[in-house]
């Protein structure tokens, strides 16, 4: 597992990306762990709860600077989880944090009784999520648990797109009283545009870039791949593409969905997820339910065996990248691909 | 304070509105509420800190019931400390009512909502862990079925309580030796419990779970400093009524009318006598 991992970018993408003055970023799980320990430096109530994750989780330097703030409880994620609603009911603002596949299968039952359904207020931390193992294989991927979570009452699910979107999110679930999922994969992101014209806020759409040709809606790490699909469509198209990030699947946008819907010449979702369950459907639910009828796609995992490889190699086989994502669109078109 | 006496008549009262509430409402874990009445009892009017004036004190004693089906008795005793009128219990299991099967939050008193197995251990680990981070010294305690012990979480559990040498943490177990199937040891034998706490760390006695004083002895303080309590609380499923004491069929079931007038007279008949002595 020393391999360098493949980059998640094309040089094509690569230079897309340096065009529209991208800079590379750190991955999200970092930026989460340096969040967290300048939030709990100040705020001693803050507690990271782990399951012999805490370097997974890039929480080494929490645990040296706090260690009274820091619950080590073993490789037993049906605890980490029920410890965790139990600090929270005395007021702990905690941070449960464990690789997502572990966290949202294995203590599904905690999540959903001991943290949702009682509301004690736990920061539920997806760490290394979707296919970040990549070659690991699908014990160590996520990719049911926007479905299994959707399905849970009272638990909002945050699944940022970069460094920004982590930070943001990091500090709006500290300062919450009810139960949050935080996703965040491993590898290193792009910073997007749009900090400062617009800002996070949980339950809200970001609009990254505007156009009413196609419009791309992805959540989490894809975001950054529609991002480059749509300028891509543009310089080799003359497409104008809409780009929506979307932080959280619960609370959803549904104004910018149906915006985007009725706006727009056609729609396609990304996710690192798979596709049963997933910001696809509850997307498609939404413009269905509104009587939209649009040209739709959804791109994500498909329902079969997950093909093996780096999160790389995943990405690129189920078309989550800058020439899948364009492919897509414009087949949705009916137009000839030039990517 | 009540005298022993004086508390023998109350657990008779709590297994007579226990069995009330079960008719009315034609739903009810019967069997399971009246083993570990007694258990109650002693919990609520002896050893927890809490009250209805204190229940949003962050200090208070905390009780989470992980056999949450046995709601009937949690509900039965709230009420009599205050929590709430007894004839909200009218509603139990109606339609809108939020005195459902297993006890939630919206019911004043309830400290989690519970009902699947397994899960009430780990949350009073955490929270005996809250006390400690605090040092607010408050006790965090549950009650658990023996059944319930084949949940692998409650030995997750048992290892986190003895690595943080929680000794404001005390589990008790209400060992009535039946669930839904039929005897605990042949459906997955947990036997010898006592041999199998111990070397987890834990510290360990063993009582008649429907004496009240035994009872009173092994909650009122932890057994040992630096380990978590458990309390392995021999009872008796049905208890108080003769024709259910130690028959699996009452795990659920709610009496016929005929029984149902057994049961209270037999109840009755033992609060005549019981009011006696405790006069």
């Amino acid at each position: 597992m020393s391999a360098p991992a493949p980059s998640m970018y094309s040089a094509a993408a690569k230079a897309r990306a340096a065009e529209l003055g991208l800079v590379m970023g750190r991955a999200n799980l970092e930026a989460f762990a340096d969040t967290l320990l300048a939030l709990a430096k100040t705020d001693r109530q803050i507690v990271a709860v782990t399951s012999d994750s805490r370097g997974s989780g890039k929480l080494g330097p929490f645990g040296q600077a706090l260690p009274k703030q820091i619950v080590e409880v073993g490789i037993a994620e049906q605890n980490l989880v029920g410890i965790a609603a139990g600090l929270a009911s005395c007021g702990k603002k905690v941070f449960a944090v464990s690789p997502a596949c572990f966290l949202t299968a294995r203590s599904l039952e905690q999540v959903k009784n001991d943290v949702a359904y009682s509301d004690n207020p736990v920061r539920l931390v997806g760490i290394s999520a979707g296919v970040s193992y990549g070659a690991l294989g699908t014990t160590h991927h996520s990719l049911h648990d926007f479905a299994a979570l959707r399905a849970i009452n009272n638990l909002t699910i945050v699944v940022p797109a970069d460094n920004y979107e982590t930070r943001e999110a990091v500090k709006a679930a500290a300062a919450s009283d009810h139960p949050i999922y935080l996703r965040f994969g491993k590898a290193a992101v792009y910073t997007l545009p749009g900090a400062d014209t617009q800002p996070f806020s949980l339950g809200r759409a970001r609009v990254l870039r505007e156009g009413n040709d196609v419009a791309f809606i992805g959540t989490g790490e894809t975001v950054i791949h529609c991002l480059l699909a749509a300028a891509e469509l543009e310089a080799t198209a003359g497409l104008q593409c809409r780009v929506i990030s979307l932080p959280a699947l619960k609370p959803f946008d549904a104004a910018a969905v149906l915006a985007a819907a009725r706006e727009c010449r056609a729609v396609v979702t990304a996710e690192e997820h798979l596709v049963a369950g997933g910001l696809g459907e509850a997307v498609a639910g939404v413009i269905a339910q509104a009587g939209i009828g649009t040209r739709f796609t959804i791109v994500g995992i498909p329902d079969e065996y997950t093909v093996t490889g780096s999160q790389a190699d995943i990405f690129r086989h189920y078309g989550l990248t800058m020439e899948g994502l364009g492919r897509t669109a414009l087949a949705l078109l009916n137009l000839r691909s030039q990517i | 304070m009540f005298s022993d006496a004086q508390l023998a008549l109350k657990s008779l009262h709590y297994r007579r509105s226990v069995i009330r509430w079960i008719k009315h409402a034609g739903a009810g874990h019967t069997g399971g509420s009246l083993s570990c009445l007694d258990i109650l009892n002693v919990l609520y009017n002896r050893i927890l800190r809490v009250s209805p004036a204190t229940f949003t004190d962050p200090k208070r004693d905390r009780y989470i019931q992980s056999k949450g089906h046995s709601v009937e008795a949690l509900f039965v005793v709230l009420a009599d400390r205050g929590f709430f009128p007894e004839s909200d219990l009218e509603t139990l299991c109606a339609y809108q009512s939020h005195y459902v099967g297993h006890p939630t939050r919206h019911v004043a008193g309830v400290e989690q909502n519970t009902g699947a197995l397994g899960h009430g251990l780990p949350i009073a680990v955490g929270t005996a862990l809250a006390s400690k981070m605090d040092d607010a010294g408050f006790r965090a305690f549950t009650l658990l079925g023996d059944g319930e012990l084949a949940e692998g979480s409650n030995w997750e559990a048992a290892l986190a309580g003895a690595h943080y040498q929680l000794d404001n943490l005390t589990a008790i177990i209400d060992c009535n030796t039946l669930q839904i199937t039929g005897r605990t040891r042949d459906v997955l034998n947990h036997e010898p419990l006592a041999e199998k706490w111990s070397p987890f760390g834990w510290a360990v006695r063993t009582v008649d779970g429907h004496d009240l004083a035994a009872l009173t002895a092994a909650l009122e303080r932890p057994l040992e400093t630096g380990k978590p309590s458990v309390i392995i609380a021999r009872t008796t499923k049905g208890k108080g009524i003769s024709f259910m004491e130690d028959v699996g069929k009452w795990h659920h079931g709610v009496p016929s009318d005929q029984e149902y007038t057994q049961a209270l007279a037999e109840l009755d008949a033992a609060i005549a006598q019981q009011a006696k002595g405790a006069a």
